[in-house]
């Protein structure tokens, strides 16, 4: 398949997609562009964790703690003065916040940069740990971003939280982030960037006595994925329209883990099928929280199984198939053809699609292709 | 501050050191073992808790009956969630079982709270704990003097198996080089499951003690002690027991002096072990206790 | 034996330029001494040895050299400048490459890739730029693509270029690590037991090969070996490690005559 091909593929991909955005703004009910919305807001949040979990291949726990930074930033600079007001009825705002108030688009650029910061502030000592330790030093400050959120009254509203952010998050909204994202995780992927940031992930000793600056590199690769989760979070919090601290805990930075391992650590077709996937499955599987009659079982409720549900699926993911939907291979037009051909849907063709072709480059340049459908590991 | 005062404060950080300890260390020999960090460490203390719980709600077996049950049920449960959470991953990158280890323990929570319901529970504490005793002007509960005392006990008991034993000699070798263990006929896969089920029973203790102490039941009462008691075996230098120990005491009394001293800090209790971490980390990343482990090239 | 060129060999008269000397350089981990008052020193374009029983301390000497491990003492000294204890990439930077024992390819990339990340060094554009694709970005793009393909022709991999870096057989991977290094444009090449593993003729056309190369990118070269057919073969000199202590210095002839190193990897009688 040549790129003409490709191309002609992804804009018509596009268009479908922005075709469907209109339907969906137009013709959803509430609850189904609800769930349709949150599956871009996860998109986001999943590629910027693959950013880090998978590409790079260091093991980050704090995204919800980053998430939150970007939520607050921008719900506090977005809400005009007398909503926040309203908020802080317990202790009043600190003046120089309180009288503030910026467009959408400057909060979200906000939000993702006091992401960065942190995530700068963060990474930089915390990377020089090792795997596990990370691990743990991340999510301990994630908690410590909590516990400050929840005590600093005069400027979060404290455990209150903040409720009555203004509803920016429409749906072409947050389909364009999510766009947004997925084109510039496509393209620094594709870059030399991209190739360090494997190489530290496959052989970080050898990737640094080839000249990659790695500690410097994870800094940066930290640092955009916390952007991105700042910029997450604040989508999250204005379509949601309240926040408080206790959104962001670790179960969010779990929910996002188990969309990476799912769609498969390193594929960035992968986290954005999970995403879909995983998000419209919780929203479906709400029903196991509540009384269910399935004849021979009948129950009346039983709140936290479908998390029971997730968390077994996570595991025999992870067992199993470690390797996740896509592995780290992506989604290609030519993996799908082949997908469809193989599987007897279309009759055969005679152009002979790329068996061992040239690298399909669709417009976002999404990666090689290989021989088969879902990432068959070599 | 008055010096009784003091004292109390004194006492209740022992009780609360020794009850870390109690669950640092199960962190710390699965670590040293396994390289893993067993997120699901915490899951298993909150169910010795409600094990006992249940043991006397509803089997109504007396107290001491209910401990034992208890702590016997959750070591064979610890030993079972190595066997399907983490053997099958034994040859998977480092990742793979931190997320088995991460799935367990959400889990673990989650079936707690559809099993137990996510309510709390009132743990019924022997009449003999729960009084409280006069020492001159420091009055504290039996409990509180109890559990330092118990702990350390353990502790010896622990200690004279890790050092002369065979067993124990098994699992020290196949903390230092598990492929060389192998090759000296150690049953690895006994030894891994040996030191779950220690650890396991160790934190079962620690739940059934903590419930002496604090006797409020909740599903996911497991995770703070949980998270914090992992600190504790990080700082004191984790793959060491004694480092788990220092550890824990280190952090019970930090973090409870602290607020003795300065109250106004108590919102931000629970981020002492964590700043605590990051100190650590950022300063000798192996811990106090610890030993540098060098990879080689 | 095939005959030695010596048409580039200088004779050891100091009259070359230095390249890589090392200033009585002592690692101690802990209580184990793993290499001790390493005093070595290579010319330009010299093709230098380094052999030893196992576990002689000729990997932790390589480490130490490429910045790996901080010497517990003595000083490095490339080109003249003293390179001690600075991070391995800013060494490969100075212009030293290695290879490793173990072959340390990256896993999930194909064999082009695993030789352009050598050229991340060259690209250099910042990840702004980068990620934008910006025209300079992409033209040091290109131009790293080429090379590493020219590259991959010199080593002879050119149409593997799209197979996975460790579907190789593996001779082939080695040669491709060779090629990875070759990528950072360095000035000297340390190979880490380029021979392992492979069978005679493997062997002969690796000589053959790593004298090529010397030549064409004007290296230095300071190479592990175990393959005494390899080493006696190519290199003009070479230095005997035993337990982290230099025991002998020399040229082929002389080293296999020295009473010091039959010592060392026999025994004694």
């Amino acid at each position: 398949m040549d790129k003409k091909h490709n191309r002609i593929y992804s804009l018509a991909a596009l268009a479908a997609l922005a075709i469907l955005l209109v339907v969906a703004d137009l013709l959803f009910d509430n609850f189904t562009r609800r769930v349709f919305n949150l599956c871009a807001i996860y998109i986001v949040l999943a590629l910027s964790l693959n950013l880090v979990n998978g590409f790079t291949g260091l093991f980050s726990l704090g995204h919800a703690g980053f998430m939150a930074v970007g939520a607050y930033t921008c719900a506090l600079l977005t809400m005009s003065p007398d909503k926040k007001a309203m908020n802080f009825f317990l202790e009043p705002m600190v003046p120089w916040l309180a009288n503030v108030q910026v467009p959408f688009v400057v909060g979200i650029i906000a939000a993702g940069l006091m992401a960065a910061f942190f995530g700068f502030l963060i990474g930089a000592p915390a990377l020089r740990l090792r795997d596990d330790y990370l691990a743990i030093a991340t999510l301990g400050f994630a908690e410590i971003i909590r516990v400050i959120i929840t005590n600093a009254q005069t400027i979060t509203n404290g455990a209150q939280g903040i409720k009555g952010l203004p509803e920016f998050s429409t749906t072409w909204v947050v389909w364009i982030c999510a766009g947004l994202t997925a084109l510039f995780m496509a393209f620094l992927m594709k870059s030399s960037y991209g190739r360090a940031l494997k190489a530290i992930r496959d052989d970080e000793i050898a990737a640094e006595a080839m000249g990659v600056n790695v500690f410097r590199t994870k800094v940066v690769s930290f640092t955009i994925s916390s952007f991105f989760a700042g910029v997450g979070g604040a989508l999250l919090g204005h379509m949601i329209t309240t926040i408080d601290p206790k959104m962001f805990t670790f179960m969010l930075t779990f929910s996002i883990l188990l969309i990476v391992v799912l769609g498969g650590i390193g594929s960035i077709s992968g986290s954005i099928i999970a995403s879909i996937v995983v998000t419209i499955l919780m929203e479906a599987l709400r029903f196991l929280d509540g009384p269910m009659n399935l004849i021979v079982f009948k129950t009346e409720g039983m709140p936290g199984f479908r998390m029971v549900i997730f968390s077994l699926m996570l595991m025999l993911v992870v067992i199993f198939r470690q390797r996740g939907l896509m592995g780290n291979r992506e989604l290609t037009w030519e993996r799908l053809s082949e997908g469809i051909r193989a599987s007897g849907l279309l009759p055969r063709d005679r152009a002979g699609g790329g068996t061992a072709g040239s690298a399909g480059q669709g417009k976002a340049d999404r990666g090689q292709a290989g021989r088969g459908k879902e990432g068959r590991d070599a | 501050m008055t010096f009784p005062l003091f004292l109390q404060h004194l006492t209740n950080a022992l009780s609360l050191g020794s009850l870390y300890a109690l669950i640092a260390i199960g962190y710390t020999m699965v670590y040293g073992i396994l390289r893993l960090i067993n997120f699901a460490h915490g899951d298993v203390f909150m169910l010795g808790s409600y094990l006992a719980f249940y043991g006397v709600a509803v089997f109504m077996l007396p107290w001491w009956g209910a401990v034992i049950f208890a702590v016997l049920v959750t070591a064979l449960f610890g030993i079972g969630l190595e066997r399907v959470a983490y053997r099958p991953l034994r040859d998977s990158p480092r990742i793979s079982v931190m997320i088995s280890a991460i799935g367990a323990s959400f889990l673990i929570e989650n079936l707690a709270v559809v099993i137990f319901g996510g309510r709390p529970k009132g743990f019924p504490v022997p009449a003999l704990l729960s009084q409280v005793v006069h020492l001159g002007e420091v009055s504290s509960q039996v409990v509180s003097l109890v559990i330092p005392v118990f702990t350390f006990a353990i502790l010896a008991i622990l200690l004279w198996i890790v050092h002369r034993t065979k067993t124990g000699m098994a699992m020290r070798a196949v903390s230092t080089d598990i492929d060389a263990a192998r090759l000296m006929a150690v049953d690895v896969n006994k030894i891994v499951s040996f030191t779950f089920g220690v650890g396991s029973l160790l934190a079962a203790l620690g739940g059934v003690l903590w419930s002496f102490k604090y006797p409020n039941l909740t599903p996911l009462m497991g995770v703070m002690p949980g998270l914090k008691c992992f600190i504790a075996a990080v700082i004191g230098g984790i793959g060491s027991i004694g480092g788990a120990v220092l550890g824990g005491f280190l952090l019970g009394f930090i973090e409870l002096m602290t607020i003795a001293f300065l109250p106004e800090l108590s919102g931000y209790r629970d981020a002492f072990a964590f700043i605590l971490l990051i100190i650590v980390l950022l300063v000798k990343p192996t811990g106090l206790l610890g030993k540098r482990q060098a990879e080689k090239v | 034996m095939p005959k030695l060129e010596s048409s580039k060999a200088a004779p050891v008269d100091g009259k070359k330029e230095t390249m890589l000397k090392t200033d009585k350089v002592s690692m101690r981990f802990g209580g184990l001494t793993a290499v001790s008052d390493l005093e070595i020193e290579i010319r330009k374009n010299e093709i230098v040895g380094l052999i030893g029983p196992n576990g002689a301390g000729k990997t932790t000497a390589f480490n130490c050299i490429t910045g790996m491990y901080r010497p517990t003492e003595g000083k490095v000294l490339f080109g003249g400048k003293d390179i001690t204890g600075l991070k391995p990439h800013s060494i490969t930077a100075l212009g030293v490459a290695r290879t490793f024992q173990n072959i340390r390819l990256f896993r999930e990339m194909n064999v082009l890739e695993n030789v352009m990340v050598g050229c991340h060094l060259g690209i250099n554009t910042g990840f702004i730029a980068a990620t934008l694709h910006l025209p300079g970005y992409l033209k040091r793009e290109k131009e790293a693509k080429d090379f590493s393909m020219e590259l991959l022709k010199a080593v002879g991999l050119d149409n593997e270029a799209a197979e996975r870096g460790v579907s190789l057989p593996y001779g082939k991977q080695r040669r491709l690590e060779i090629a990875r290094a070759l990528a950072t444009r360095p000035k000297m090449l340390l190979l880490d037991e380029p021979a392992a593993g492979m069978n005679p003729q493997e062997s002969i056309e690796l000589m053959g090969f790593i004298r090529d190369i010397r030549d064409r990118f004007d290296l230095s070269i300071f190479l592990i070996e175990h393959h005494m057919q390899v080493v006696m073969g190519i290199c003009e000199r070479m230095y005997v490690l035993d337990y982290g202590v230099t025991i002998a210095h020399g040229g082929p002839e002389a080293i296999k005559k020295n009473p010091k190193v039959i010592e060392a990897y026999l025994g004694v009688e």
